[in-house]
């Protein structure tokens, strides 16, 4: 039996994420430079961190450059991500993704984790943040790991 | 006390971002100084330069009448290397009827609604960029210099506004890349000036030709911002203000881009 025209909308609807409504952020507190807890209360995955920060949709690699070879096309916008963990705490870290604008106001690194104060951002993304909570986490153990 | 001073104000220096700002009248380059010798060589030959082959297309659409007035392009204008001369580098231009400034397509296209009585172009249909690649090409090696006009003073200045401003997810302005980062690569692909010279262009990663305009919604799809519809009048002052940036540079149309 076909379902009727109006279940079939009902049921796809509910099949839809919810991008459609805006996002809500988890909340955080900035103290200092940082942002000394994590998002999500857990620790993040490093090795998931270095599949994001490689991916294309993160956007990372296409201004910086980091120790990581295979990746073929590497920017050079930015500083290299090498070393990063000696330079800056978990939390420097996190703060710097969450919301780069705060340190320094006129830098050209996207807040990963912020949805206001932008000019004309395409549907597609609107009303939500570059990363998810946890996407930041997983890249913030993998900064964290990079020493030297 | 005063090398206290110095080393201090050494210090502020080296801290500053490499070269933010406008860029200098002398130091301006076309995209084509910064490709590889190989694409270089293949805008330099007209038999090898994909973007001759729209020419060729457009000289024929140039000479074949159309629209109920069944009348062609020469029909009017004559020979084309004669009558174009130069054009592509005054627009966009003032248009007294709109009191708008108005880039080469759209001019192209009232010539057709009221000249020829047809139905417009679409933008990036291959017979408008076919058209206006043909009429590009007799400016070739010209001086731009569009915006001359003083009419134009209000849609420069929002066109220059526009490239400030920061926009989309990733918040940033196209003079983030294209004044204070040209020279430098994002991901593989080197960042340019930015400069218009060229266009219509044949872009090998389109595989195609496309206009100014389709270049500039590439660049604001790229920071995840929402593009200026074809036309809009935001989009012709991006456009004219570019042009008045690159007041003086040669054009180049039709050139290739990587
Ligand atoms: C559009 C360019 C751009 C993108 C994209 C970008 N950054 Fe940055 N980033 C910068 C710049 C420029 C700096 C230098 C400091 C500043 O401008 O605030 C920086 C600084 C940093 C620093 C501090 C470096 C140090 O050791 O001092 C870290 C860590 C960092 N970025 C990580 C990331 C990660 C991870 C991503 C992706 C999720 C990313 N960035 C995406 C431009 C970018
Ligand atoms: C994040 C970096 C970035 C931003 C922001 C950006 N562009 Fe681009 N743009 C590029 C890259 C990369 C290319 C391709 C290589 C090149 O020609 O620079 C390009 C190409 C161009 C070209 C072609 C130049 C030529 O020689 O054919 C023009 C014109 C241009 N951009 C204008 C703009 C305008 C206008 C904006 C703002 C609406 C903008 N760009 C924003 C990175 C950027």
């Amino acid at each position: 039996m076909m379902p009727s025209a109006s279940r079939l909308i009902a049921m796809i609807i509910a099949a839809l994420p919810a991008a459609t409504v805006a996002q809500t952020l988890a909340p955080y507190a900035i103290s200092g430079d940082g942002i000394p807890d994590s998002l999500t209360g857990q620790p993040g995955d490093a090795t998931r961190g270095l599949a994001l920060v490689l991916a294309r949709s993160s956007t990372c690699i296409l201004c910086h450059s980091g120790p990581f070879p295979e990746a073929r096309f590497q920017g050079d916008l930015a500083p290299t991500l090498a070393g990063a963990g000696s330079r800056s705490t978990p939390a420097q870290l996190r703060l710097r993704l969450v919301d780069a604008s705060s340190i320094n106001p006129e830098t050209i690194m996207p807040s990963y984790y912020r949805i206001d104060g932008f000019a004309r951002v395409g549907s597609a993304w609107r009303d939500k943040p570059i990363l998810s909570a946890e996407q930041i986490e997983d890249i913030v153990a993998y900064l964290a790991s990079l020493r030297e | 006390m005063m090398r206290r001073a110095l080393f201090v104000l050494a210090l502020l220096g080296a801290a500053l971002p490499a070269a933010a700002g406008e860029i200098a009248p002398s130091e301006r380059r076309s995209g084509y100084d910064f490709m590889s010798s190989d694409t270089k060589a293949m805008q330099d030959d007209d038999t090898a330069n994909p973007g001759m082959l729209s020419v060729l297309d457009g000289d024929t659409l140039w000479n074949t009448k159309a629209g109920a007035a069944n009348k062609s392009c020469s029909d009017c204008h004559g020979d084309v290397s004669v009558s174009m001369k130069g054009a592509t580098a005054r627009y966009p231009a003032f248009n007294a009827t709109s009191a708008t400034p108005i880039d080469l397509g759209q001019r192209v296209n009232l010539c057709r609604t009221q000249h020829q009585e047809a139905a417009p172009l679409a933008p990036e249909s291959s017979e408008l960029l076919a058209l206006t690649a043909l009429i590009a090409k007799q400016s070739r090696g010209m001086p731009i210099i569009a915006g001359d006009d003083a009419r134009l003073a209000t849609s420069i200045a929002r066109g220059r506004e526009l490239f400030f401003q920061r926009e989309g997810q990733l918040n940033i302005a196209c003079s983030n890349c294209h004044d204070d980062n040209a020279d430098r690569h994002l991901a593989g692909s080197a960042i340019t000036q930015g400069q218009p010279t060229g266009y219509p262009i044949y872009r090998l990663e389109w595989q195609g030709m496309g206009s100014l305009q389709r270049r500039i919604r590439g660049c604001m799809t790229g920071v995840r911002a929402q593009a200026f519809d074809f036309d809009a009048a935001d989009m012709i002052a991006l456009e004219l203000y570019l042009m008045s940036r690159a007041h003086g540079m040669k054009m180049d149309a039709p050139a290739v881009r990587p």
